[in-house]
């Protein structure tokens, strides 16, 4: 295998607790700590080990989004990727469109496999990858908890709702992964100042001609139903009379 | 009027219980026609219970021998085949449905309706964000067909006792065959299941072993509650994956949750927000759990879990 992608978001930090604005407009993200989205970090992590392993031999990483997602791509520079390209749009892009342009990316390059995170933790969406799949038509594995590589294919163990499902797939092919995959590695002061000489192409998202996905609309946001904070008991006697007295035990 | 199709999620013999509650949404749509469509090897069983759900109009049945397993790259050229006469097509927002539906938008040319969790109108929907901090009014294109998959904490079940007719469907397109199953590791327990059980207990890290979590199945099997899992339990390798509750695992709506040694992390309340009654014991009291819990006990749960469970006899 030659070359693997690995997409990159940028995303409100996992430890962050976000707040719906006042006026619904969005989600406060003036002054938030941003970060790469926690299932692309692994993905990319898959990425290098595989590299490491002789599995394959360049791993680009690639962002489609702000300008600002540039610090996350030089993240994963740091982190050990080879080069990245920024695909810069000042307004969100929709799944559709950014699988349309990763497919542009991957005839263009020539990708053997993109590994990208199961879902991203802003919107929660979990559709790029599988789009990415349909329109490549290429095949697809998603919530990937082990991945061995065996030539020009791949067996991949997958988190389903009823367990663990092994299968196997050619090579090029779709990984989503899933967080127990591995644990992404610290990136240390030299390889900071390494990844600030790797190259980053800056591509502006109308050079894509792509054809134009109709998004859909995010009109109004509000925060959830909030739980009312219920009683506090003293011990377990108590915790049994409460459960009694709503009919639970 | 919308023309609805649902997708049947099955394990090639039962039908999943996330097709009633995809139905329900489906229902929340003024929909003139709500038709479910089962790829199988052999649909018969599936079929079957799929007509006795009410508001079903028709059951399609596509029998295929590729169908014998779930691969989306394999089922989602055949539900387009079909999909032309429909103003929506819904899934299950399990793995399967997640699996599958982003594909058939993608081949259809639009986008998805990810995790719909109420119906404002035929194009517009409310669905959570950021693991449930917030929840987002989205639209969809009016002159284009609505592919969404479907939050199923978020609806009950329709009802049974129809009798809708079963139509066999024959597609044809060509199949890849560039995906294969090799096989499904399952902990098959005779436990309630933990997507539908009206009871369940969970435990955290704070069991702190594989052995200690022997305690949370002795309070469930004396309740007769599904068992769950915090991200954390799964991850130390306490229990398997398949019991995780939260924002990338089940999303889940029992009647009674009950959280032993959870701390309540936002990723894990977004899976139990829409559950009836909420306890919690834990021996922190400042646990974020207790913000959101109807009944709080601090205790140490290895003084207490013993103790619930002799009480309970």
């Amino acid at each position: 295998m030659e070359k693997i992608l690995v997409g990159l978001k940028r995303v409100v930090d996992y430890n962050v607790r976000v707040r719906v604005k006042n006026d619904g407009s969005g989600i406060e993200t003036d002054g938030v700590k941003m970060s790469i989205n926690p299932f692309d970090e692994i993905a990319l992590e898959e990425a290098l080990r595989m590299k490491e392993r002789g599995e394959a031999s360049e791993v680009i990483v690639i962002s489609v989004g702000p300008g600002e997602a540039q610090q996350q791509l030089r993240t994963g520079l740091a982190m050990g990727a080879d080069r990245a390209i920024m695909v810069e749009s000042a307004t969100p892009v929709d799944p559709l469109s950014v699988a349309r342009i990763f497919k542009t990316i991957i005839d263009r390059d020539g990708i053997d496999l993109v590994l990208l995170g199961k879902q991203a933790i802003d919107n929660d969406n979990s559709q790029t990858a599988q789009m990415l799949a349909a329109i490549w038509e290429r095949p697809q594995a998603t919530f990937a908890s082990q991945i061995d590589m065996n030539g020009d294919k791949a067996t991949v163990t997958r988190e389903v709702d009823v367990g663990l499902e092994v299968v196997e797939i050619d090579l090029p092919a779709v990984i989503s992964v899933d967080l127990r995959l591995n644990e992404p590695r610290y990136v240390k002061l030299p390889d900071i100042m390494k990844a600030k000489k790797k190259p980053l192409d800056q591509v502006a998202l109308d050079e894509f001609d792509i054809e134009s996905a109709p998004a859909i609309k995010e009109l109004t946001f509000e925060p959830p139903a909030e739980r009312e904070r219920g009683v506090m008991v003293d011990d377990v006697a108590g915790l049994v009379a409460a459960l009694k007295d709503k009919g639970l035990a | 009027m919308s023309k609805i199709l649902v997708v049947a999620e099955h394990d090639g013999s039962a039908l999943n219980p996330s097709v009633a509650k995809a139905v329900a949404c489906a229902v929340s749509i003024d929909s003139a026609e709500i038709d479910v469509v089962v790829l199988a090897s052999d649909a018969a069983a599936v079929a079957q219970e799929a007509a006795e759900l009410e508001h079903v109009s028709r059951v399609l049945t596509i029998e295929r021998p590729e169908n014998s397993y779930a691969i989306s790259a394999v089922l989602a050229p055949q539900v387009v085949a079909i999909s032309g006469n429909y103003t929506h097509v819904l899934g299950p927002s399990s793995t399967y449905g997640k699996d599958l539906m982003p594909q058939i938008a993608a081949l259809l040319g639009v986008n998805q309706v990810s995790d719909i969790m109420s119906v404002i109108d035929s194009h517009t929907f409310k669905r959570p964000v950021y693991a449930g901090s917030g929840l987002a009014l989205v639209e969809a294109p009016a002159d284009s067909i609505v592919i969404g998959t479907v939050r199923i904490a978020s609806y009950s079940s329709v009802a049974g006792g129809n009798s809708a007719s079963i139509e066999s469907v024959d597609v044809s397109v060509d199949l890849p065959a560039h995906t294969r199953f090799i096989e499904l590791k399952s902990g098959v327990s005779d436990r309630p299941d933990l997507q539908t059980s009206a009871i369940v207990v969970s435990g955290g890290r704070a069991l702190a072993s594989e052995e200690n979590f022997d305690l949370i199945y002795k309070l469930a099997d004396k309740m007769g509650a599904a068992v769950g899992a915090s991200r954390a339990a799964v991850d130390a390798g306490y229990v398997p994956n398949e019991v995780q509750v939260g924002q990338t695992g089940k999303i889940i709506a029992p009647d009674l949750y009950i959280a032993i040694g959870i701390s309540g992390a936002i990723q894990h309340l977004t899976g139990i927000k829409d559950a009836g009654t909420i306890v919690a014991i834990n021996k922190d009291e400042e646990a974020p759990i207790f913000e959101v819990a109807d009944i709080g006990l601090v205790a140490d749960l290895f003084d207490a879990v013993p103790k619930l469970i002799e009480a309970l006899d």
